[in-house]
């Protein structure tokens, strides 16, 4: 027997919304018992701030540019590397409950498996493997999917239609009649995404999550090794969590982000000083990523929005906390503490009022790409707590899976286990970490680079709709802390600049097998 | 509005493309995610592996341009038109077009999307029939 995994995600969560990181309303006392008994990582990135290529890269242990999924509507392919398919090979149960997310939701041609195992009826189906094998689908044993409302073909959404429909009006419809994600304000501040949900707190897909994965954890021999994603999707857009639960957190009480200056003019001036793609969007000039919607322009965003937006999140963060309570509660009733890892993370961030600005996009700063990260080792790995400040990626997922399971790193694998301290971290080169953007979109093209190190945030922008290639920002963290200052033009920091650069061409340069570039088959 | 095009250059003459393409009622053996199709007068009927079907209109077949276009007709869209072009850059050389204009504009994505892959089964389908003749 060996160390079993439970891999825990969020989507779009940002750093400081956990306890144990300063969120200033949300209470996540298991979160925050995992990093105290474990490693908690202060500077994890991803390598993508939307969830298609994010995701893709946790379960290849790729960057986009190598596993092809490129951006938000690119399936990664069928027979793309897996993590969960090696951890197969390793005799190990596998399981992916909640949001996967490796393949499009709109699929009107039904070409999908995520999309159609719900009707199928069966855990998984067999598809090919990336050796050329055929084995059970990306390489889970067992599948159940959800997502962040209730239309659809997936498990959740079935769930909802066949035993609570009475419920399911009260969700906030993501997508418009024109399948643009939708705009419509909502709540008691018409905020974009937000609506008051009467639904039944245990029948939220949350809570259903949680429920899923309990069941199939209870399922296993207690002997048994094995893989279990329980992916959440919130606290993403849209913002509807159960009414029930909006006391805990008033929005009236929020105070504004330390990002968000209340004057027009300050926040502009800020965006101004940035690459000209984030004024453009701000005005409504420019929509530049599916998921930010269409119509909706960011300049009307209020400061009672942000509060509001603020506290539903807070709801959704304690709401995922409690669930995993209960996940957690389960495997220790099965004598699983000692030899269960436990990794939380999420694939992305959001904006939640920084710079007056919502959801996410080509914008490459803390509130969509520093992310919570916190593994807590099995007790029998004897691994003591730590927290780790050096950047480290989530593209390290995958080859720290595997090391759990005592396994090397297969060659396509492109980052490296986890350090487990700083030392670990200083002697083996975590000394950077790389994000990549690349979308097309009915003719508007973003292509966007950027490294981080402990003390610098360097982006270079590719030739595309509104950049010529010449364009970047540079932020001094230790001094701008929140990213508002841009050095890319400043003299003094030429040297800086050209030594960031360089890892941008190192990382292109990078000699790894890639896959061909994913075709865009849907918006998101 | 918006507008999706691919195109796939094929070392084939263009009449042996056109055999795959100019046959409205063969779409199900290259077109991903249909199954089966039915085609009476004008009005093709896909039936897709989801258990929808999707109704079409065939506007133009011309041998001549070796152009094929046609229009779905599901309320799913206010307007769409496909267009595929085969044309003829040698004897054994051909360039195919596929283009799509949708009202709503993501469904050009989505409907795109399968004409790339269309596009690799043509090509597949094509160089086969090459190799035989």
């Amino acid at each position: 027997m060996g160390r079993k995994i439970l891999f825990i995600t969020t989507d779009q969560q940002r750093f400081d919304t956990i306890g144990v990181n300063g969120a200033q309303y949300s209470r996540t006392p298991t979160i925050d018992g995992l990093a105290a008994a474990g490693i908690n990582y202060t500077r994890a990135q991803p390598s993508s701030v939307v969830c298609m290529p994010s995701r893709a890269t946790m379960l290849t242990g790729q960057f986009p540019s190598t596993h092809g999924a490129w951006m938000n509507g690119v399936a990664l392919a069928v027979d793309a590397p897996s993590v969960a398919a090696t951890l197969h090979d390793a005799g190990y149960k596998t399981s992916l409950i909640g949001k996967a997310h490796f393949e499009p939701f709109i699929d009107v041609f039904g070409n999908y498996t995520e999309n159609s195992l719900a009707n199928l009826g069966v855990p998984t189906v067999e598809t090919n493997w990336a050796d050329g094998r055929r084995g059970p689908h990306r390489g889970f044993d067992h599948m159940e999917f959800a997502t962040h409302g209730v239309a659809g073909q997936l498990h959740y959404a079935k769930y909802m239609q066949q035993n609570h429909f009475d419920e399911i009006g009260g969700f906030y419809s993501a997508l418009d009649g024109d399948l643009q994600v939708n705009a419509a304000g909502g709540g008691e501040t018409n905020a974009p995404q937000v609506k008051i949900n009467p639904v039944e707190r245990g029948h939220y897909h949350t809570d259903w999550v949680a429920d899923r994965t309990i069941a199939w954890l209870e399922s296993l021999d207690a002997e048994d090794d094995f893989f279990c994603w329980m992916s959440f999707p919130d606290p993403h857009h849209p913002w509807d969590p159960p009414a029930s639960e909006l006391h805990r957190v008033p929005w009236r009480d929020v105070e504004l982000p330390a990002n968000y200056p209340t004057a027009a003019a300050e926040r502009e001036a800020l965006l101004d000083a940035k690459s000209r793609h984030w004024r453009m969007w701000y005005d409504g000039q420019l929509v530049s990523n599916f998921e930010a919607p269409k119509t909706w322009v960011p300049s009307t965003l209020t400061a009672d929005q942000v509060r509001e937006v603020n506290a539903l999140n807070a709801v959704e963060v304690e709401l995922i906390d409690e669930a995993i309570a209960r996940v957690l509660a389960v495997a220790t009733a099965r004598g699983w503490d000692d030899d269960l890892d436990i990794i939380f993370t999420t694939d992305h961030g959001e904006f939640q009022g920084d710079f007056g600005l919502l959801f996410k996009g080509p914008y490459h700063v803390d509130a969509l790409m520093r992310l919570p990260l916190i593994w807590r080792p099995a007790a029998s790995a004897q691994i003591a707590p730590a927290v780790v400040s050096e950047p480290v990626s989530l593209v390290s997922l995958a080859a720290t899976f595997l090391n759990i399971a005592g396994r090397n790193a297969p060659y396509w694998v492109e980052g490296q286990c986890l350090p487990t301290s700083s030392g670990d971290a200083e002697d083996r080169g975590f000394d950077h970490t790389i994000t990549e953007w690349d979308s097309v979109l009915f003719g508007v093209a973003v292509h966007v680079r950027s490294v981080v190190t402990k003390e610098y945030l360097y982006t270079e922008y590719g030739k595309g709709a509104v950049h010529d290639g010449s364009e970047g920002e540079l932020y001094d963290m230790s001094e701008d802390p929140l990213q508002r200052v841009n050095r890319f033009d400043d003299p003094q920091y030429a040297a800086v600049r050209r030594d960031l650069s360089q890892r941008l061409r190192d990382h292109h340069d990078r000699p790894h097998d890639r896959a061909r570039p994913g075709v865009t088959v849907a918006p998101v | 509005m918006a507008t999706v095009r691919y195109e796939r250059r094929v070392p084939v003459a263009p009449d042996v493309i056109w055999g795959i393409v100019g046959d409205a009622a063969s779409i199900h053996r290259w077109f991903p995610g249909v199954r089966d199709c039915t085609v009476v007068g004008d009005v093709r009927t896909l039936h897709m592996a989801n258990g929808m079907d999707m109704p079409e209109k065939i506007l133009t077949v011309d041998p001549i341009l070796r152009r094929f276009q046609y229009t779905i007709t599901s309320p799913l869209y206010r307007m769409h038109l496909g267009t595929i072009d085969v044309i003829e850059l040698g004897p054994q050389d051909s360039l195919i077009v596929y283009s799509t204009v949708s009202d709503p504009d993501v469904l050009a994505l989505v409907v795109g999307g399968g004409t790339y892959f269309a596009l690799d089964e043509i090509e597949r389908q094509a160089l086969a029939k090459a190799a035989q003749e």
